[in-house]
């Protein structure tokens, strides 16, 4: 009797654990699909609403005035590539070095783990705080705004990025390597350069390109550094256009003919990114060395 | 043309580990000199502490004097001076692995700054025979990485490599180890043939491999070096109990 | 360089080579060209030296960056400070004409934080309640249950969402998710909540904290997840089947063996989706309704440290408002740094060991 009691006792309970089994495995599943779908329904909108406004104006004309239809976003294409090439002059050789420390001088070290650290954290410092920063740091001892304060600011932000990736690179590279180098009486920088980074190098790169695809889409940090620009900026010392700044400008107007070119700005700037991730991914996976160890 | 090695109380250190201990030996020049012994005795750091290999490791300290053709290679010069003129092959193939098996034999010069092209074509063509391997690779020098090679064309690029830079002492650190029978036969004939020109160290913990290529022979046990003799002496009337022993196979 | 022989006493070589050979060879051998080039290199201590100095440069170059921040923050804010002290972000103005509080007033120079503090620590922690259970749905699914052909799809997709800009998660808000908002579920959160007031049918505009939040929840699903993936793999397999041999269900393995042993990483990427949300700028300036108030209702519109930054401090002519803007900046930065740091440490406590993972 009681063991009998006991017996169907167990099996509801087994039955229960069954159903919450069930039950999690679903919950589990629905919210990833429901993490998809905002992914899947920005790519439909953008391509949809973006392809349909891309032309070849919008590469090779600047903005009309509020009211004439047409334009396009030349100026600010040439713009977020200015702004990322004075980034990179900053960003890509500091961090590179950086990560070089890290991954072959600072390795345990208790300086490297702590720059390491900080490295993480600064990645997390808003990207409008940069903005801030050089503000101060440029655009108010200089008095007005500028494409180089712009830079600065997107470099900045690329530093920790690339020491980091840098790092993780380098130590993908086997220690074989470096040993042979070594061995043979070359010099340390020498090793460092011409065997360890230059084995590193795809991993390195895609790692830039990572960074720079970040940077590329940063809207916050131009806003009063950069400022935005109608027309064509010739000097790195006035005000420049950039693809995130116009999409911006542009979205939150209540024209329409300005609502499009927000899509179709917003459309080359995502395949530019999706690129850049995906070749990181393919980089990757299939090993930054092919052949080595 | 070989140095003779003179080594007088070295010690080394892998962290609190006493891995070498009071080491005193001298390596004739233009012969080839095996090391035995069980894993972990000590023998590989011994070579790596003839090039200064053993310190890059932060951990790792050493003391001692090693003289190599009259110079005290820790006192008198700095460790990529004598690297320079060290070859050093690692236990496992290690090729640089960007690089063509002509950059790769070519590189000890090349990093260095030598820029003679000519005189490089020369050294790269005369290092690979040297190496037999030029017979297998020639089409295709600059075609192909080092690191498509197989296993034991890696290993004769690694000694190619080492070779180039004309050395006065070519170290092995079982240099077969990770290598199949007909490799490792060539790798032998090759040193064979080296040993009348470069004074060669070799780590093995193959006896036969040792009573092959080598005529000295020292026999290391937990960091300590037993006994240094002829290679026929050691194999066929060792001094000591425990080269008897562990030549016998009776531990080890 | 003298060359010295030394004879070995022990030594006598087998003659396995002639000694006719051994002479020939020796003969041929003068210093080579290559010999005498490489000795006639430097050791090159003074280049391998100045290298290391320039790398360890280049890597303090990051401490660098935190405190040239730091001081030109604090510098450029002192204005605001000496004004108004830590009362900065708590204190309201009352209007002496309408009787009420104001908050931000930049004609008339009064300025108080308190709005957009009380903006973005509503719309991140609303952010986190609807991020937070999604993104461990979606970590438990990819560990522990996904078929092996879509993990690698899936969290190649979940990495395209952290890297899309937030300027264009912004523009999909304003033209796809707050209309859709404004139409299908304000209204019915207004039928069903409105009586307690939370969500009032006073603005129109569909802008407000629940467009900010949810779309703030978008934004940082991709990182709570992938961190929380992280530290699941970073439990050791063994944990696993301990629970798995005591005839626990797949539910009952993963919430012992999995969730409570990763529970200190997860709530480090928990904290790291906070320090996200809190300092994200233009997807919030775009859809919060930028007004420097403070509402009961959370369909109203408000605005957050990020967006006043955004929308004020390049009009900001006067130097006590972009003092003040600053201020606001500075203590983003400050609370940003604190909770970076804390996600950090949790996260690096469990996966410390794991193999390092590439990006």
């Amino acid at each position: 009797m009681e063991a009998a009691s006991t017996g169907t006792k167990f099996q509801l309970r087994a039955r229960i654990r069954g159903l919450i089994d069930s039950g999690a495995t679903i919950l589990a599943v629905l919210s990833t699909l429901l993490v998809i779908l905002p992914l899947v329904a920005i790519f439909i909108y953008l391509l949809l609403k973006g392809a349909s406004s891309l032309n070849l104006d919008f590469f090779i004309r600047t903005p009309k005035p509020v009211g004439e239809a047409g334009g396009g976003m030349a100026n600010a294409i040439v713009g977020s590539a200015t702004l990322l090439a004075v980034a990179s002059i900053l960003g890509v050789p500091m961090g590179i070095f950086g990560g070089v420390y890290l991954a072959e001088f600072g390795r345990g070290t208790k300086l490297a783990n702590a720059i390491r650290f900080t490295a993480d954290v600064l990645n997390g410092v808003p990207s409008i705080v940069m903005g801030i920063a050089a503000y101060s740091l440029i655009v108010l001892p200089q008095g007005h705004f500028s494409a180089f304060a712009g830079g600065v600011a997107l470099g900045i932000m690329m530093i920790p990025t690339i020491c980091r990736t840098t790092e993780e690179m380098l130590l993908m590279v086997p220690h074989v390597v470096r040993e042979a180098a070594l061995g043979l009486g070359v010099p340390n920088w020498r090793s460092v350069l011409s065997i360890t980074v230059k084995t590193a190098s795809p991993g390195i790169i895609t790692g830039c390109m990572l960074a720079f695809a970040r940077v590329a889409g940063e809207t916050a940090p131009l806003l009063f550094t950069a400022l935005g620009n109608n027309f064509w900026s010739t000097t790195l010392n006035e005000p420049i256009a950039a693809l995130p700044l116009q999409i911006y400008v542009y979205a939150i107007s209540p024209y329409d003919d300005w609502h499009r070119l927000a899509w179709a700005g917003a459309l080359v700037l995502i395949v530019l990114i999706v690129l850049a991730v995906s070749l990181v991914r393919y980089v990757t996976s299939r090993g930054v060395l092919k052949g080595a160890s | 043309m070989g140095v003779g090695i003179e080594v007088a109380n070295l010690n080394a250190w892998y962290g609190s580990n006493h891995t070498l201990q009071d080491i005193s030996l001298n390596i004739p020049a233009n012969h080839a000199t095996a090391l035995i012994g069980p894993s972990g005795c000590g023998k590989s750091t011994f070579v790596r502490c003839l090039n200064r290999m053993h310190e890059t490791n932060p951990i790792a300290r050493v003391t001692g004097t090693v003289r190599m053709g009259g110079i005290d290679i820790y006192e008198d010069v700095k460790p990529v001076e004598i690297r320079r003129r060290v070859g050093m092959v690692f236990q496992r193939p290690n090729p640089f692995p960007t690089m063509s098996i002509y950059d790769n034999v070519a590189a000890g010069l090349k990093l260095n700054g030598y820029t003679n092209r000519k005189s490089l074509d020369e050294i790269v063509e005369k290092s690979l025979k040297n190496s037999a391997l030029w017979d297998e690779v020639k089409d295709d020098l600059k075609k192909k990485s080092g690191a498509s090679l197989s296993g034991g064309q890696q290993q004769r690029l690694c000694i190619a490599r080492a070779l180039a830079v004309d050395p006065e002492v070519l170290l092995m650190d079982e240099p077969a180890s990770a290598l199949d029978p007909v490799s490792t036969s060539k790798i032998e004939d090759l040193i064979f043939q080296l040993k009348t020109q470069y004074t060669i160290v070799i780590v093995t913990h193959n006896m036969q491999q040792a009573a092959r290529v080598a005529e000295m022979t020292g026999f290391f046990l937990n960091g300590r070096m037993v006994e240094f003799d002829s290679t026929q002496k050691i194999f066929t009337n060792p001094s000591d109990k425990r080269t008897e022993d562990y030549i016998t196979g009776r531990f080890g | 360089m003298p060359e010295i022989h030394i004879a070995h006493p022990q030594f006598q070589p087998e003659p396995s080579v002639t000694a006719e050979q051994r002479q020939a060879a020796s003969a041929a051998q003068e210093p080579s060209e290559v010999r005498r080039f490489l000795l006639s290199r430097g050791n090159s201590a003074l280049a391998d030296r100045s290298f290391q100095i320039l790398m360890t440069l280049c890597a303090l170059s990051i401490f660098g960056i935190v405190a040239l921040i730091a001081i030109e923050l604090i510098g450029n804010s002192r204005l605001a400070w000496h004004s108004f002290g830590l009362q900065f972000f708590f204190k309201a103005y009352i209007d002496p004409y309408t009787g009420l509080p104001t908050y931000w007033d930049p004609v008339n120079g009064h300025f108080s934080a308190l709005p957009f503090v009380y903006g973005t620590l509503l719309s991140s922690l609303m952010a986190l309640m609807l991020a937070v259970p999604l993104a461990l749905g979606v970590a438990v699914f990819l560990t522990e249950m996904c078929p092996n052909f879509l993990r690698g799809p899936l969290a190649f997709l979940t990495e395209l969402l952290a890297a899309i800009p937030s300027i264009i998660y912004g523009l999909w808000a304003i033209f796809v998710l707050v209309p859709l908002l404004r139409e299908h579920v304000n209204p019915w959160l207004i039928k069903i909540f409105g009586w307690s007031g939370l969500f009032s049918d006073d603005n129109p505009t569909g802008l407000g904290f629940v467009s900010a939040s949810v779309i703030l929840a978008i934004m940082i699903l991709p990182i709570i997840s992938s961190l929380t993936r992280e530290v699941m793999i970073a439990v050791p397999h063994s944990q696993r089947e301990a629970v798995l041999a005591l005839g626990a269900t797949r539910w009952e393995m993963i919430r012992m063996g999995v969730l409570r042993n990763a529970r200190i990483g997860i709530v480090g990427a928990i904290i790291l989706g906070l320090g996200r949300a809190l300092g994200e700028t233009m997807a919030v300036t775009m859809v919060i309704g930028n007004s420097p108030e403070i509402h009961r209702s959370l369909l109203a519109n408000g605005s957050s440290m990020a967006a006043v930054i955004a929308n004020e401090f390049a009009e900001a002519t006067n130097d006590l408002h972009r003092s003040a803007l600053i201020e606001i900046g500075l203590a983003l930065f400050i609370v940003t740094i604190i909770v970076n740091a804390l996600a950090r440490l949790l996260v690096w406590a469990v996966t410390r060991g794991a193999p390092a993972r590439v990006n």
